[in-house]
């Protein structure tokens, strides 16, 4: 870590009166990342707590997804990526080249804004992952997939047509399938990228509700530009900004503190609706 | 009508609805007037002895089996060597290499240029090659190779196309869920390109089967029953060309030879259509 930075480490400063209260399960430190050479993000310094909803919220083009794309290192697909600075899940820098990247996307799972299922039956979109990941009985992973398809509450709606193709699902149905596909894995972090946008509002509030009540056993970081979303959901916020052509952070803190006094002008200015 | 704000207009979209119509019925003309005058030609000639004996009087009476076996068993070499070439390298190009750089669009190119290489000059490179430095003469083997290397091009780029045109998202899905490149190439990436497979699996099993040229040069027109893919060998369109061209008196039984190629290949493209609808999803 550079010297400046250790004394600069500003944001996080004094985001916890008690930093004990939660404990930290994935903190990035000085994530930099750049596309052919041209920065867009600069030195984001975060931590993530165990079982709560953060929520990273700013402007378009400010990095929101890119960030997150950094965190299970899917940044490593994407021509021209290059990332810099540390992500440390559990205490492991994802980045070393000791790490192992099927396991950090088992535990590091990930929903994208538009739900892709593979072009294939409902049972076997999480049928495979879950055989690639090791799970050799038949009968277990029935029984792993009707259970995460409960969980999204999905199981209902589809249980007499497990064979058909996933495709014939509408949208919010297959968001929900790509989750519980997420799930099935047992991941201990969920990222998603606007997962509710490319959705009707009825499906929308479905996911909204699910995201909610995943809360309690995962811990998640949700990506969106719906202010009121964040609000509703999040226990706490991180605010994206873009200063100088670079997107930075420029506030994080615990949403209640977030929403009622933010402490940035461009936060309060962004929260009411003057900038963004 | 001609009262209309824009008749002009109007009249210009007629017009285009007519020519392309017509366009489109034209083409469709021609390809049953081809089909239906050798069906009509051939159809009354063709028996269960024709398809079943062995050609006589240099093809004028007799039948066609071993023409149709040694056919089947050119394509056959063909598509036993183009198949896991092509997906090989479709697979390469399209999963492996990067996709801005210079390599990529070099080979895509020279693939380009190599499916538009006349037959004849294949049949050429065949024959010196495969016959001839290779030691293989005319043969079967021979046939077959050179026919693999025709349609190879069509094969991988129809294929690579496919696996280019699925969108990255499916990528970065496969990557977010852990699965191994191996995983996502095989079991979600390839199914979801096999109409694209199938469609040139059909354009290049078309362009084999119907080959004369390359033929006639490496596995050559010997007519007898063939025993192994070392012996001389003679292909449906050698046969036909032959009797049309050479045999005075061969009109009749190159017209019904036309019938069985033209039936093989509707079967063949039929096929391959219901393997690739079994990978389809069944509905969008």
């Amino acid at each position: 870590m550079p010297l400046d930075n250790v004394f600069n480490f500003s944001p996080n400063a004094d985001l916890d009166p008690c930093p004990n209260a939660a404990e930290t399960i994935i903190e990035t430190r000085n994530l930099t990342l750049h596309y052919h050479g041209k920065p867009a993000l600069q030195d984001i310094s975060l931590r993530f707590h165990k079982n709560e909803v953060t929520a990273i919220i700013g402007p378009s083009g400010c990095g929101k997804s890119s960030f997150l794309k950094a965190i299970n290192r899917l940044s490593d697909l994407i021509p021209g990526c290059r990332v810099d600075g540390e992500v440390c899940f559990n205490g492991q820098n994802i980045f070393d080249l000791r790490s192992d990247l099927m396991t950090l996307r088992r535990n590091v799972g990930m929903v994208f804004q538009k739900p892709n299922p593979f072009a294939m039956s409902i049972l076997r979109n999480i049928d495979l992952p879950l055989k690639e990941h090791g799970v050799k009985d038949k009968d277990e992973r029935r029984v792993i997939i009707e259970s995460v398809l409960q969980q999204v509450g999905l199981w209902d709606e589809v249980r007499d047509r497990l064979h058909d193709s996933a495709l014939m699902l509408s949208g919010g149905q297959q968001q929900r399938l790509c989750i519980a596909r997420t799930l099935a894995l047992s991941p201990s972090v969920l990222l998603m990228d606007e997962p509710c946008s490319a959705l009707d509002p009825i499906s929308s509030a479905v996911v909204e509700d699910l995201i909610k009540s995943l809360a309690t056993q995962y811990t998640v970081i949700l990506v969106t530009h719906n202010l009121a979303q964040a609000r509703r959901i999040s226990d706490r916020v991180a605010l994206f900004w873009v200063l100088d052509n670079v997107g930075c952070m420029i506030e994080y803190a615990r949403s209640e503190k977030f929403f009622n006094s933010p402490k940035h002008s461009l936060s309060a200015a962004y929260i009411e609706g003057r900038r963004g | 009508m001609s009262h209309s704000a824009f008749p002009l207009t109007r009249f210009r979209d007629y017009a285009l609805l007519f020519v392309s119509w017509t366009a489109a019925g034209l083409i469709v003309f021609f390809f049953l007037w081809i089909v239906a005058d050798v069906l009509w030609s051939g159809l009354p000639s063709l028996s269960w002895s024709f398809l079943t004996t062995t050609p006589e009087d240099a093809g004028r009476s007799g039948g066609i089996s071993s023409i149709i076996i040694a056919t089947l068993m050119i394509l056959a070499v063909c598509l036993v060597v183009a198949l896991p070439l092509a997906l090989g390298s479709a697979i390469y190009l399209a999963e492996f290499m990067r996709q801005d750089g210079r390599a990529v669009s070099v080979i895509r190119r020279s693939l380009d240029v190599l499916a538009g290489v006349p037959s004849i000059v294949i049949g050429l490179f065949g024959n010196a090659f495969f016959a001839i430095a290779l030691g293989m003469g005319f043969s079967i083997l021979s046939g077959g190779l050179t026919l693999a290397c025709m349609v190879l091009p069509i094969l991988i780029r129809m294929t690579e196309e496919g696996l280019r045109s699925l969108p990255q998202s499916v990528r970065l899905n496969c990557a977010a869920l852990g699965l191994s490149k191996w995983t996502m190439i095989f079991s979600v990436l390839l199914p979801a390109a096999m109409p694209a497979i199938a469609a040139g699996l059909i354009l290049g099993i078309g362009r084999a089967i119907a080959e004369t040229a390359a033929l006639i040069f490496t596995s050559g027109y010997v007519d007898r029953m063939p025993e192994s893919i070392m012996d001389s060998g003679r292909a449906l369109s050698v046969h036909i060309y032959d009797l049309s061209m050479n045999v005075p008196g061969g009109d009749q039984n190159a017209y019904a030879s036309a019938t069985v190629l033209v039936l093989m290949l509707l079967m063949i493209n039929f096929t391959v259509m219901l393997i690739s609808r079994k990978y389809k999803p069944q509905q969008e």
